[in-house]
């Protein structure tokens, strides 16, 4: 069963721009100007039970609306949405009680009073049985470690702390479908471990289906082997991280502190009829050979300088999804073969 | 049942009022410097007349004591805090819950009203009763149709309140609007001033307005300015504004929903 279904889905919004000076100011009062810009340009995409998406994109790429229209919130200009065999703006409240909801820059609970009375109202809202609300939620809250904040009111506790309890929150009911948009915005190292663990277990646990929008790409590469990128509110990749990764590969890098001077001119001439590029930072002088991902070549580019210079220091490293990521921003499009 | 998360709720903002508890404090006081004002000014104004437009000089300070009163119950901030709520994008996560949004307003609305009635209006009147010459009346069947009438001069407030909420939707700014609701409201609701001392002919077009149903028909009933049968009809009109202010209230709603912007994020 498809969890979210969406074909040809858009999202128009009214930009108003403002005349300039006081005469502009007056005509703004009677009409002003606008443009409509689409925020979501017929995307299509479907998401399967029990899968993990990474939902990507820069800031006002349109993600945010894709997951406000997803959840229900906003009304599509035009397309089909099916989430849960259901349309969401439709059946509104039959709806929301199938899925659970985390926006990691607002809070969900109630501001001033304790973390436990919010989740007894939510546990009302949701109709969730006494059983079942102790056989879940005390897993829940135990694997969070959110016991001690239980009596805390919301307005107390650290950003880490917040989020843990959100989450919590948005699983009372155990949704089959969870949308997390920018979970661990902010949030620590141990935290973010600790969330990420936790979203893995209830995936494998109950087969909840999880769409995670986030900036931190090491999120989705703990998570998701599916990745969905959006660019102008446009699809502009979906399918696996992996393949991605390979496809866009362009190779290692690998670089070179040494102990005596050396210029660019001496090391290029140095690997002339190898394919390397080579950079300089020169405040640092580190100097950076990019070459393709072949181990025979490697070495064999490593052997000619180790026996041209003394050396200092030494590394290889892999392109990281980051610099992936804004490679693909940059060119504007992904062609996966 | 379906009325429990309704029922929840109150308590939620009856526990959230708890939280603040200062407010409510300064609230006993400027209730009774409010009502002494009020009282002094009317004492000079009826100076050694016995009666203006029907009402003695006690029976008028129980009219403002009462009328300052009911205001607690049946006020609140609804629409600032919808507008609130819409302008930063809280209102997102009100829609990904399984109820009605205005529904639950209306029952923070009430948990607020029932907190303000039990902690402040009881023992406010108490004081005030105690300070100035108020007339009480003890007959059960007065302070039953006061208590019917003062629940739907609630529901009428607060429907106007959910109506000025969601132009916010439309408006984005409409601190203005809320602002003006406020005073044609304390003005036309007959706090400020009963009825019977408007002109006539703008006692006519009262008539036709919800306003007076908010604060004149319950301090009336409870200051026997009314007669049983005047009771049982104003009463009657109250109930005919809860039920005629909720069609627009439903109607701009689905318009809202549809063209619905989230703010931020």
């Amino acid at each position: 069963m498809n969890a979210i279904e969406v074909k040809n889905l858009r999202k128009e919004f009214k930009a108003y721009s403002s005349r300039s000076g006081l005469a502009g100011a007056f005509r703004d009062l009677f009409t002003r100007n606008y443009k409509i810009i689409p925020a979501v340009n017929d995307i299509n995409f479907t998401v399967k039970q029990g899968e993990m998406v990474g939902y990507i994109g820069e800031n006002g790429a349109g993600k945010s609306t894709t997951i406000k229209m997803l959840t229900g919130i906003l009304t599509p200009t035009s397309g089909e949405i099916t989430v849960n065999g259901m349309n969401p703006h439709k059946e509104r409240e039959k709806f929301v009680q199938t899925i659970g909801v985390v926006f990691g820059q607002r809070s969900q609970l109630w501001w001033d009073i304790a973390v436990q009375e919010s989740f007894r109202l939510l546990k009302k809202v949701y109709k969730v049985s006494d059983e079942q609300y102790n056989n879940h939620m005390d897993h829940v809250i135990k694997t969070l470690d959110i016991e001690p904040l239980l009596d805390k009111p919301v307005r107390k506790l650290s950003l880490g702390q917040r989020m843990r309890c959100e989450l919590a929150a948005a699983l009372i009911h155990n949704p089959p479908l969870l949308f997390l948009d920018e979970p661990t915005i902010g949030l620590d190292v141990l935290v973010k471990l600790k969330i990420r663990d936790f979203l893995k277990e209830i995936n494998e646990k109950y087969n909840t289906t999880i769409l995670l929008t986030t900036h931190d790409l090491s999120d989705i590469e703990a998570l998701c082997e599916r990745v969905i990128m959006l660019d102008e509110g446009k699809v502009i990749y979906d399918g696996a991280l992996k393949k991605l990764k390979e496809t866009m590969d362009d190779g290692k890098e690998v670089q070179f502190q040494f102990l005596q001077n050396v210029d660019l001119t001496q090391v290029t001439a140095l690997t002339a009829g190898m394919p390397v590029k080579w950079e300089l930072n020169e405040k640092e002088q580190l100097f950076t050979a990019y070459i393709e991902d072949q181990d025979e070549l490697i070495s064999q580019l490593i052997s000619k300088v180790v026996s041209a210079y003394k050396i200092k220091d030494i590394k290889i490293n892999e392109t990281s999804t980051e610099e992936l990521i804004r490679n693909i921003y940059e060119k504007g499009a992904v062609e996966v073969g | 049942m379906k009325l429990d998360k309704y029922l929840e709720m109150i308590r939620i903002r009856f526990l959230m009022m708890l939280a603040y508890r200062t407010n409510y404090y300064t609230g006993i006081l400027i209730y009774s410097i409010n009502i002494g004002a009020y009282y002094f000014l009317w004492s000079a104004i009826y100076g050694s007349k016995e009666q203006i437009q029907g009402l003695s000089v006690t029976q008028m300070t129980t009219y403002v004591a009462i009328s300052w009163m009911a205001r607690a119950f049946y006020f609140n901030n609804l629409d600032r805090e919808m507008a609130m709520e819409i302008k930063e994008g809280r209102v997102a996560v009100e829609l990904i819950r399984p109820y009605n949004y205005l529904g639950m307003k209306t029952m923070q609305g009430l948990g607020e009203g029932i907190f303000r009635l039990i902690f402040f209006s009881v023992p406010g009147f108490i004081l005030v009763y105690l300070l100035f010459p108020i007339q009480l009346s003890w007959k059960p069947d007065i302070w039953a149709l006061f208590a019917v009438s003062i629940l739907l001069s609630f529901f009428i407030n607060t429907e106007l309140n959910l109506l000025t909420g969601i132009t916010t939707f439309f408006l984005y700014n409409n601190t203005g609007l809320i602002r003006a609701k406020r005073v044609v409201i304390d003005l036309f609701s007959g706090l400020l001033l009963p009825m019977s001392f408007f002109p006539g002919w703008a006692q006519e077009v009262m008539r036709y307005l919800p306003f007076q149903g908010i604060s004149y028909i319950p301090s009336m009933i409870f200051t026997e300015g009314f007669t049983h049968h005047q009771a049982f009809e104003a009463i009657g009109q109250q109930f005919l504004w809860v039920i005629l202010l909720f069609i627009p209230i439903r109607l701009i709603w689905s318009i809202a929903k549809k063209q619905i912007v989230i703010q931020g994020g």
